[in-house]
Formats: structure tokens, C-alpha cells, sequence
């Protein structure tokens, strides 16, 4: 064991030397292997931060939300619905919640007005997202003045800005009071725009989404769990198109690989005779190879993904961010949890070392196996 | 199927590995039919330059089985989310009847691999390399189970259909279903850590006898009592070793523990337990061909390390067991 | 020592281009001594010692090396015997460039897995020997004929081997320097090494220091 961990070590030695000699050959390779990884790397690390984001929104989000649909569409919510859903055994809480969108044309962009208890926020004040606050340059104390739908104006003072924990969450956000909400938007009294509830028992769910589906058929159960698995897929399904769209992009690459390998200088291939002619065996060669393609698979891996981390989490996946974020548009500095998981980078070693080492194989061995008299029949 | 990065890493990886060893199989028939160590002809050395490829191309046909192995687990971790009733790994693989017999396929083809590449380690230290049609007949024999391991994976992935109702490993693992898993958690804690102690107990046992022996039959004694070691462990997994780890006597799902909510735990479990089956194995199957006059000497050599080996990872497989079981707060058996 | 019986060896075998190099050549070399293999290019001299070094197997024959019988055996055997047993100087060198002296000596005890600390140690005796000491860490691109000529014999002795190779050893030497050489060969026999050569030089096949010269042409031996 300590004799084969010794010959290792001197394999890599020997390696990492034969690689510093021929550096300009190599850094074209590294550099197309380092890119690969990168474009994969940031793809991934982009659409995995999406889907936590939206994870993340979820978590605290209903486990169900009841909407009232009129010809097919989405419709207030009257004001009995409340009371004969209580009526369903194994809802634990319930409640009618206020929402909507306005359109601010200072910006150009659509904001989410949410109402709260008047508990949370007295009449006449806000909260808005970071986002919004950024822009308006709005900061605690300040007032702002919108103009409703009627065409009436309103003006609020802005109570504080919603935490940036989550920007996707929050950043158009403006919250306020029941009382100005339905002011605001004119909203008949004792209607909501839909009802959120929580189930005592989370097996239950889908039993009493069934339940509430035939008591109430003109209403619409959404589960949780049914918005998560869309998101998934969707993201899934986006990742795996740009994937497809780079599949050409990686056999490329495993091309150029196998060509690099087999494409032997002179004084590689002569280099090689005189190790096996001093002593060294095929499989010697082919595991000082093997360790060759996989520091460089390392280096190229490593850096890549670095890189990538850095592009995706502090500059936003400028490169992608069109392809595949694609929801509302007001999020002029939009910045991801950095997230990174073990299955990602798995996949992401299956994208580009597996086609890496499986390309420089044949060439590899083809390679080990010259003549070991070649050096003194020249 | 679902269009998912990981699955169609999944399928790179298994396709490519039937791909490369099915372009490799001409040249193994041509191993068989034209194999003469005596001849000094130029095609006879081209055939011996061969060989290194082979085992070249299974080593990392087995590497990449092991990462893909760990893959095809997270991967139906995290789909768990896309189908209604399933919360980890086990109701992914529930989804379809091809999600189990596919993770076996993996595991079974790994063991193959590994066993192939003991095998050819023998071999080449004889010096009349005695096993070569031997270990290319077992080369073509193993072209077809990848075949089949790859096919069982895409049969798998492709009926794979978000929000079809799955159970998940609350209720698969319950005693009413007769599925193998939901039998070996259907055991009930105190027989079932029984059976891991005394399994476990003959594994290291034989191992030792025969890492000090070296004799044929001990040899098979450890092949067998790894094997054995190797499905009662899972068994003990299953049901108990998983009831400690999660800390509720109802979670028997083998794959949580290997997430970081569990500190990787598993790992410790997993690696060892792998290696010392491989290893075990390894020991016996050197021994079959420990007649073979050029291979006397060193059959017992290599076996006995082997047995060493599995040895070492039963004791640490055990150790992490006990030490799971016994810093746990979850009490099962009462004392 | 070394016995060869009916050796011969085909290059292309099976081709239109078949060329036989070496035509039933029978031959016993003794341990110790220095013998040299004379005549012109073309004459299978180097096969053969190619053939005897464990480079390359015959066609057809037998070789046994102290009394086992080698040349059935695979490549893979047959590096072990060459690491072991034959160190080699070849004609042009065969250094790698870009290494220094010392990393070119240490490289046939890689396979081995000896520690390098230990390697390191024995090629600086041996340097030390050849007198070369001072150039130990510069780059063999950068070293004179004859002190790259000293680093290859000291890279054939890193394994400490019985028998050494040397082909054409003086060829790209002065007359100097190949006296330097023929030094050199007296004490390696001294060490009780075994030296195969070959060479058309005079200054080598005349020299004391070869105990024995073989002829060859066409293949086959002329005198013994």
C-alpha cells in the first residue's frame, strides 16, 4: 500500500512537471474544458437558486388557496364562501385575503398591493419591497402618492421597507391596510380575492380539496404542493432545454479532447519510449496519463464552477438570466441566495468530466502502448 | 419522462458505458479466438497491448458506476417533490415497478465490475497470464447484464410520470405491503439488530480466519458471509439503523441518511459496507482459480489481503452502526 | 548468464514489406564481463540487443536469463526483468528535456515506488561518482555531449541493475571523452556489472576494457 501510494505520488510529480513543460499546448484545452464547465456550472447554479427562491416563497405561503372562477375566470370571492369552508372538518385556520396589481407608470412597471390586518398597519401608512423603495428612493417616513384606478389620489406614509431576505419575495410588494385597500381599489365590502387556509393534517390536503371542490363547484383549490411541482418541472424542463441546446457545445468539446489526446507532439510520443524503455510499464504510462487528464479535469472543474458561482450570485448570470428567468420585470438588482447542492455538482461532473475522460481514454492507451524499442531503433 | 438534467446525465452515463464496452467486444472475441502466449507474431503482442485497454475501460466503466449510483439516489431524493404521497428517495423509486429492480441492477453491476477487475489484477501477476479467455468470456458475459441495467434505467425514467399517486416510504414500509423492502423494515427492531450482530459477527469472523489462514475454504466462507454481510446490513438499515439515525421509530428510509440533515451519516455506513462486499467477494472469487498451477503463489497472497480489507470496513461499518444505535435518543428495545 | 538460442525476428510479419532482421542467432554471454557487438548499420546488432535487453521479443526462439526462460513471457514481465536487471545508455541519450540531471537519473525508479527522498539520495552518490555533482540540478538541455552522456549512465544505474546496455556509446563523443567512457566501463566491470555494447569505434572494440567482441552481418554472426 505504501509502496503503490509512493509510485502515485511520483506519477503526479512526474505529470504535473510534463504539464508545466508544455503549458501552451495544454492552456487551449483548459481554457475550452474551464469554459464548458462554466456556461454548464452557471446554468445550474442559476435555475437551482431560482427554484429555492421559489421554494423559499412557497414555504410561507398556504398550503391551500381557494379562488372562485366565473365563466373560467378568476373572480372575487363572495362573502359566505368563508364561513361554509369552515364548515369542512380538518381546516384548521382560515382567511380572506386582499390582493391586487397597480400599474405605476412612474416606473413602467406593475406593483403588488397586499392587504393586512389593520392591526399590522394603521390606515394611511405602507410598507413597500426593497426593490420598489430603491427605486422610488423611498425610505422610512417618506410619503408617496398613487393614483387610483377611479382616479382619485392617495397619499401614504411609507412605515419601513420590507426585509431583503428574499428579494423575489418582497420587491415589488406594497402593503397596507384593509380599510385603504378596499378605499383604493373600490372593492365591494366583505369580498376577498381569495381565501388561503391551512390543514391540520398535511396527509389530508388533497382529501379535503376534494371535499371543498364538490361543496363549492364553482371554486378552485390550489395545493402547495401542486405549485412546487410546477415550478419544478418548469425549471427542470428549461434547464434541460438550454441543456439539449448545449449538448452540441459538449460533444465539441469531447471532440477536441480526443483530438488533443491523440494528437501526440514528436517529443510526447518520444518522450514516452524512453520511459518505457528505462523501465516504466503500459499500464505505468496509462495511469501517468490517467492522472494527467485528471488534474486537468480538476483544475478546469474547479475553476469553472468558481467562476460560475461568481457570475450567477454577485453579477446576477448576466449571460442567462433572459433564457431563463422569465416572470415579472421589475427587478433591476435582482441578487440569488447563493445555494449549491451536492446533486448539482454530480450532474454537472456527468456534463463535462465523464465525456472528458471517456474521449481520452482510447488515446490514452494508444499512446501507452508504442514500442518500447522505438528509442533504439531511431 | 421528465426532461431533467440529471436523468439524462444518468442515461449519458449508462449508454456510454454499454456503448464503449459493446465496441470493445469484437476485440474480446478476437482475445478468445486468437489468444497464444508462446507466439512471439506481432498480432499475439498487439492482442497483449489490448488487454490494457479492457481493463482500463471497465476501471472507469466502475468508477463511473459508483458516482452514478450516488446520482440515481439524489436524483430520486429530489424528484420526490414531482410526485403526489412520495417525501424522499423510496417514493421516487416506488413511482413505477422499474425504480427498485433498476437501483439493484446498479448496485449488482457494480459488484460485477469490481469482481471483474479482482480477477484481472490475478491474472496479470501470473506470468502466463492463465485466465485470459476466462476473464474475456466474463468481459461478453457482462456486456449484456450492462445492457440490461441500462435498459431497466430507461424503462424506469421513461415511465416516470409527475403526480401519479406514489406511497412514500411512511407507508411503503409498512407491514401490510409485500414488496422485499417492506419486509426487511417489517422485522421488527430487536430480531432484526439480532440478525445484523450475528451476520455482522461471521463476516468479520471469516474474514479474519481467513486474512490469517488462507486457506480455499475460508476464502469462500468470506464470499459468502459478505454477500450475506452485505444483505442483512441493508436489511438492518432498513430497520433499525435508519429508526436510530432519524430519531422516529417509523422513518426507515435507507437514502436520508445520507443528506446533510443527517451529517452524512450514511456515508459512513454506505462506503464501508460497499468496499468490504467488494473486497469479501473479491476473496473468494480469487480463490476459484487458486489451482491453476501459475497462480499458487499468488492467489492466497492476494486473497488474504482482500479478506484484510473487508475486515477493516466490516469492523468500521459495525463500529458506526453501534456508535449510530447507541448515541441516538430514540429508545427501541427496551433493557 | 545470458543464452539465446536460435533467435530471429521479423519486422512487418505477414506484409509485402516482411524484413527478417535477425537469421538463428545462438549465443551464451558470461556474467561480469564486457562484450561488444561490431559490425555495420543494418546488421541486426541493435535488434538483438534490443532482443536481449527485453525491448522487444523474437519472433521465434529462446532466451533464458540466468536460467529462466523469458522469451514467452508478456510485455508486462517483461518490464519488470528490464527495470530490474538491464540498465540502459542509449546512442542519442534519451534524456528528457526541461527535467534536471537529477529528476532524468530518478525516473526508471518510479514504477518501483521506491520514496524519492531515497532515489534522490542514491542518484546523488551516483553523480558524485561520475563526478558530475555540480550539475546535478541544471537542465539536461543545457549540459555538454559528455556530461549528458554521464547522466544517462548514471540513470541506467539508478535501479542497480547487472546487466548494462549501452548502444553506439561513443558515437557523438570525441576522442577524449570516449577514453573518459572507456574509464567509466572498467569501473563498472570492477563493480561486477555486466556491459553489452555496440560499436564500429575502434578505440572501443580494441580497447582493454572489452573482454569479448562479437561480429555480425546481415543478420547473423560472423565471428565469436
Amino acid at each position: 500500500m505504501r509502496l503503490w501510494l509512493e509510485k502515485q505520488r511520483h506519477l503526479i510529480d512526474f505529470t504535473l512537471a510534463s504539464l508545466a513543460r508544455r503549458k501552451t499546448k495544454n492552456i487551449g484545452l483548459l481554457l475550452a474544458y474551464m469554459l464548458l464547465v462554466f456556461v454548464l456550472a452557471s446554468l445550474m447554479l442559476f435555475t437551482h437558486a431560482l427554484r429555492s427562491e421559489a421554494a423559499y416563497v412557497l414555504a410561507s405561503s398556504p398550503e391551500v388557496i381557494v379562488q372562485r372562477m366565473v365563466a373560467g375566470r378568476h373572480d372575487l370571492v363572495p362573502p359566505d364562501y368563508l364561513e361554509r369552508i369552515g364548515r369542512v372538518r380538518g381546516v384548521q385556520k382560515m382567511q380572506g385575503r386582499l390582493w391586487g396589481y397597480y400599474y405605476d407608470p412612474v416606473l413602467n412597471a406593475n406593483y403588488t398591493f397586499m392587504a393586512r390586518p389593520s392591526g399590522e398597519i394603521a390606515d394611511g401608512g405602507i410598507m413597500v419591497g426593497n426593490a420598489l423603495a430603491r427605486e422610488r428612493g423611498l425610505s422610512t417616513g417618506n410619503t408617496i402618492s398613487f393614483r387610483s384606478y377611479s382616479g382619485k389620489l392617495f397619499t401614504f406614509e411609507v412605515l419601513a421597507t420590507l426585509s431583503p431576505d428574499s428579494e423575489l419575495l418582497s420587491a415589488d410588494l406594497v402593503l397596507l391596510s384593509e380599510n385603504d385597500f378596499r378605499r383604493f381599489f373600490e372593492y365591494p365590502a366583505g369580498h376577498f380575492t381569495d381565501i388561503a387556509m391551512s390543514v391540520a393534517n398535511p396527509q389530508e390536503v388533497r382529501n379535503i380539496a376534494a371535499k371543498l371542490g364538490k361543496m363549492l363547484p364553482d371554486s378552485r383549490p390550489i395545493l402547495r404542493e401542486e405549485i412546487l411541482r410546477t415550478y419544478e418541472s418548469l425549471f427542470d424542463w428549461r434547464e434541460g432545454i438550454v441543456l439539449t441546446v448545449l449538448a452540441g457545445a459538449i460533444l465539441a468539446f469531447a471532440i477536441l479532447a480526443w483530438e488533443k489526446a491523440s494528437g501526440l507532439s514528436a517529443e510526447e510520443k518520444r518522450e514516452i519510449g524512453i520511459l518505457k524503455a528505462i523501465g516504466w510499464e503500459t499500464s505505468d504510462i496509462i495511469r501517468m496519463k490517467s492522472w494527467e487528464g485528471l488534474l486537468i479535469s480538476i483544475t478546469a472543474f474547479l475553476g469553472g464552477v468558481l467562476a460560475a458561482y461568481v457570475h450567477v450570485f454577485h453579477f446576477g448570470a448576466a449571460v442567462f438570466e433572459p433564457v431563463l428567468k422569465g416572470w415579472s420585470v421589475l427587478y433591476p438588482k435582482f441578487k440569488l441566495l447563493p445555494t449549491v447542492d451536492g446533486l448539482q455538482l454530480i450532474t454537472l461532473l456527468f456534463f463535462t468530466v465523464f465525456p472528458y475522460m471517456a474521449a481520452v481514454l482510447v488515446p490514452i492507451w494508444r499512446a501507452a502502448i508504442a514500442d518500447p524499442d522505438t528509442v533504439m531503433r531511431a | 419522462m421528465l426532461f431533467q438534467p440529471s436523468i439524462i446525465a444518468l442515461l449519458l452515463a449508462a449508454g456510454s458505458g454499454v456503448f464503449m464496452l459493446a465496441c470493445a467486444a469484437p476485440f474480446a472475441m478476437q482475445v478468445i479466438l486468437r489468444w497464444d502466449m508462446r507466439s512471439g507474431s506481432e498480432q499475439q503482442l498487439r492482442l497483449e497491448r489490448r488487454t490494457y485497454l479492457f481493463s482500463t475501460l471497465l476501471a472507469f466503466v466502475m468508477a463511473s458506476q459508483l458516482a452514478a449510483l450516488l446520482l440515481f439516489v439524489f436524483n430520486a431524493d429530489r424528484l420526490a417533490v414531482m410526485f403526489v404521497g412520495a417525501m424522499c428517495a423510496v417514493g421516487t423509486l416506488n413511482v413505477n415497478e422499474w425504480g427498485f429492480p433498476s437501483l439493484i441492477a446498479q448496485i449488482t453491476i457494480f459488484f460485477l465490475a469490481s469482481m471483474w477487475l479482482t480477477i484481472n489484477h490475478i491474472d496479470t501477476l501470473a506470468r502466463d497470464y492463465p485466465l485470459v479467455r476466462i476473464k474475456y468470456a466474463l468481459l461478453l458475459a457482462l456486456l449484456p447484464i450492462l445492457a440490461g441495467g441500462f435498459w431497466l434505467e430507461l424503462q424506469y425514467f421513461l415511465n416516470l410520470k409527475a403526480n401519479v399517486i406514489t406511497s412514500c416510504c411512511g407507508s411503503m414500509f409498512s407491514a401490510e405491503s409485500k414488496t422485499i423492502a417492506a419486509e426487511a423494515s417489517g422485522l421488527a427492531p430487536e430480531p432484526a439488530l439480532w440478525l445484523f450482530y450475528i451476520s455482522m459477527l461471521a463476516a468479520i469472523a471469516a474474514s479474519l480466519g481467513h486474512w490469517r489462514s488462507g486457506t480455499r475454504s475460508s476464502a469462500f466462507l468470506t464470499a459468502l458471509f459478505s454477500a450475506s454481510g452485505f444483505a442483512t446490513a441493508i436489511a438492518g438499515v432498513l430497520s433499525f439503523v435508519s429508526l436510530y439515525i432519524y430519531e422516529h421509530p417509523h422513518h426507515h428510509c435507507p437514502f436520508c441518511i445520507l443528506k446533510p440533515e443527517y451529517d452524512y451519516r450514511g456515508y459512513w455506513l454506505y462506503i464501508p459496507l460497499f468496499a468490504a462486499t467488494a473486497a469479501g467477494l473479491g476473496a473468494g472469487v480469487t480463490q476459484v482459480f487458486a489451482r491453476r498451477s501459475s497462480l499458487a503463489g499468488v492467489v492466497p497472497n492476494v486473497s488474504r489481503r482482500l479478506a484484510g480489507l473487508a475486515l477493516c470496513a466490516f469492523l468500521i461499518f459495525t463500529g458506526a452502526v453501534s456508535y449510530f444505535v447507541l448515541s441516538s435518543n430514540l429508545v427501541l428495545l427496551e433493557h | 548468464m545470458i543464452e539465446l538460442a536460435d533467435i530471429r525476428k521479423a519486422f512487418n510479419q505477414g506484409h509485402t514489406n516482411e524484413y527478417w532482421a535477425l537469421h538463428g542467432i545462438s549465443l551464451k554471454l558470461d556474467a561480469g564481463r564486457v562484450t561488444a557487438f561490431r559490425g555495420p548499420s543494418g546488421s541486426g546488432k541493435t535488434t538483438l540487443l534490443t532482443i536481449i535487453g527485453c525491448l522487444a521479443k523474437p519472433t521465434s526462439g529462446r532466451i533464458r536469463f540466468k536460467g529462466e526462460e523469458i522469451s514467452g513471457l508478456p510485455e508486462r514481465f517483461l518490464t519488470d526483468i528490464r527495470r530490474q536487471s538491464f540498465g540502459f545508455v542509449f546512442q542519442q541519450f534519451n534524456l528528457i528535456k526541461g527535467l534536471s540531471a537529477l529528476d532524468n537519473i530518478i525516473l526508471p525508479g518510479f514504477p518501483s515506488g521506491r520514496p524519492r527522498a531515497e532515489l534522490l539520495a542514491n542518484a546523488a552518490s551516483l553523480l558524485d561518482r561520475l563526478k558530475l555533482s555540480h550539475r546535478s540540478r541544471a537542465r539536461v538541455e543545457w549540459l555538454s555531449g559528455g556530461e549528458q552522456q554521464r547522466v544517462a549512465i548514471a540513470r541506467a544505474l539508478i535501479n542497480d541493475p547487472e546487466v548494462i546496455i549501452a548502444d553506439e556509446p561513443t558515437a557523438n563523443l570525441d576522442t577524449a571523452l570516449s577514453l573518459e567512457f572507456m574509464g567509466i566501463l572498467e569501473d563498472l566491470t570492477a563493480l561486477g556489472k555486466t556491459v553489452l555494447l555496440t560499436s564500429h569505434d575502434p578505440l572501443v572494440v580494441e580497447s582493454q576494457a572489452v573482454h569479448r567482441v562479437i561480429a555480425m552481418r546481415d543478420g547473423r554472426l560472423t565471428e565469436t
